[in-house]
């Protein structure tokens, strides 16, 4: 930890961009994928391809997704970007799509009776009913984000894995063990505190 | 297509290494796995503490893994593989505990009742049913790991993400786009392929 005393800057500057890194393209991710998901989850075929597509993007290796897109975008923080929203997009696609085709049956009914528009029913039943499994996307998917931003090193997008791979090539362990442990914190808390946040979520909608 | 038609070997050597890497660490993973789930499947107790553990081992970042085991370790293909089991052992345990415990008990009851064994029924009754769910973690691990062998590149382990890796050095588009293309056709077609085993076997679940 002697390295962490002596470049207190520039560690908390790779912290800072890793955040900056997974937030950006965490965000961007969701942007895309929680409006597409309520967009097909009524359109049994478009949801199953959408299901099918996200599937084969979450089979593909992360830094195969970072490196494909170093010749069309070049290096940095913007292709790291798009790489990791990409990354993003199937577990909260997935989950959106699934928790509103799960949703009770007799909650639309109910709506409909009362005379919900489509709208309506999507953001005061449907998205409520489906919030637990959505939310549960969304951890997958910022876990797998804060975890794959530590790849951006190697298409030069910064952050912590900057720091990993300096220590490396440097010979600096104290370097590249507090890259390491930051970054395996940073998943770790960021797992700790959304799983936190979905149970009581989970609680909250079982109570209500 | 210069660059690969002239290095076609080499691109073969980083396929099979990588190959192996997978496939030893899935070997190494269910060895320990299946006898650890088993032990614990029966104690809640232990069983709550090793999948807590489990998971997170498995979120654990696949770079910050391999950089803790640098110091440890050294470089090369015995740390990686060592860091390739520790992720598939979560994945298998998990996948092997919650098959287990899906066994109706009813199904336990009438092999009691039949006069099997502990042992017998293990064999019998409770393995076979807890197949599919051990196979689905089987897909995920085998996913998984691929997709870190490639990581393990940077602890020279050799394997796809040596291509890369270099590649992105050197700025060499084609030698890039071959490690990235190859380690996702590996991925999908070990995915495809044990989603295929997985549908054709009875009761799926």
């Amino acid at each position: 930890m002697e390295w962490l005393r002596t470049h207190p800057g520039l560690f908390l500057g790779a912290v800072g961009d890793h955040l900056l890194l997974s937030l950006t393209g965490l965000a961007i991710g969701i942007a895309i994928a929680l409006p597409t998901g309520i967009a097909v989850a009524h359109r049994p075929r478009l949801a199953e391809a959408a299901i099918m597509l996200a599937g084969a993007l979450r089979t593909i290796p992360s830094l195969a997704v970072l490196a494909a897109l170093l010749p069309l975008l070049g290096v940095g923080f913007t292709p790291s970007v798009i790489a990791l929203a990409l990354l993003a997009l199937p577990p909260v696609l997935v989950n959106t799509v699934i928790g509103i085709r799960t949703a009770d049956p007799a909650a639309l009914d109910a709506a409909r009776g009362l005379g919900m528009t489509a709208t309506q029913q999507a953001m005061r039943v449907e998205l409520p009913l489906a919030a637990p499994l959505i939310f549960a996307g969304l951890r997958v998917a910022a876990v797998q984000v804060v975890s794959a931003a530590a790849l951006a090193t190697f298409i030069g997008g910064g952050g912590l894995g900057d720091l990993v791979t300096q220590g490396l090539a440097l010979l600096d362990t104290g370097r590249m063990l507090v890259g390491a442990i930051a970054i395996a914190l940073l998943a770790l808390g960021t797992e700790a505190a959304l799983g936190m946040l979905e149970r009581h979520l989970a609680a909250r909608v079982r109570g209500a | 297509m210069r660059w690969t038609s002239r290095n076609l070997d080499s691109i073969a050597v980083a396929l099979l290494t990588h190959a192996e890497l997978v496939a030893a660490a899935l070997a190494l993973a269910l060895l320990i796995a299946l006898p650890l789930g088993l032990a614990v499947a029966r104690r809640p107790g232990l069983r709550a503490g090793l999948l807590g553990t489990a998971s997170v081992l498995y979120s654990l970042p696949t770079l910050a893994l391999f950089a803790l085991l640098v110091p440890v370790l050294g470089l090369g293909f015995a740390p990686a593989l060592l860091a390739l089991v520790t992720y598939a052992v979560p994945v298998l345990l998990r996948a092997l505990v919650t098959g287990l415990a899906a066994v109706p008990p009813a199904v336990l009851d009438a092999a009691e009742g039949m006069g099997l064994t502990s042992r017998q029924r293990l064999f019998r009754v409770e393995l076979p049913l807890a197949l599919p769910a051990l196979l689905g973690g089987l897909r995920i691990a085998s996913v998984t790991l691929v997709s870190a062998a490639t990581v393990a590149a940077y602890i020279s382990a050799g394997g796809l993400g040596t291509l890369i890796l270099t590649g992105l050095d050197q700025g060499h588009t084609e030698k890039i786009l071959v490690g990235a293309g190859l380690v996702t056709l590996m991925a999908l077609l070990i995915d495809w392929g044990l989603g295929a085993v997985q549908r054709r076997l009875p009761a799926s679940g």
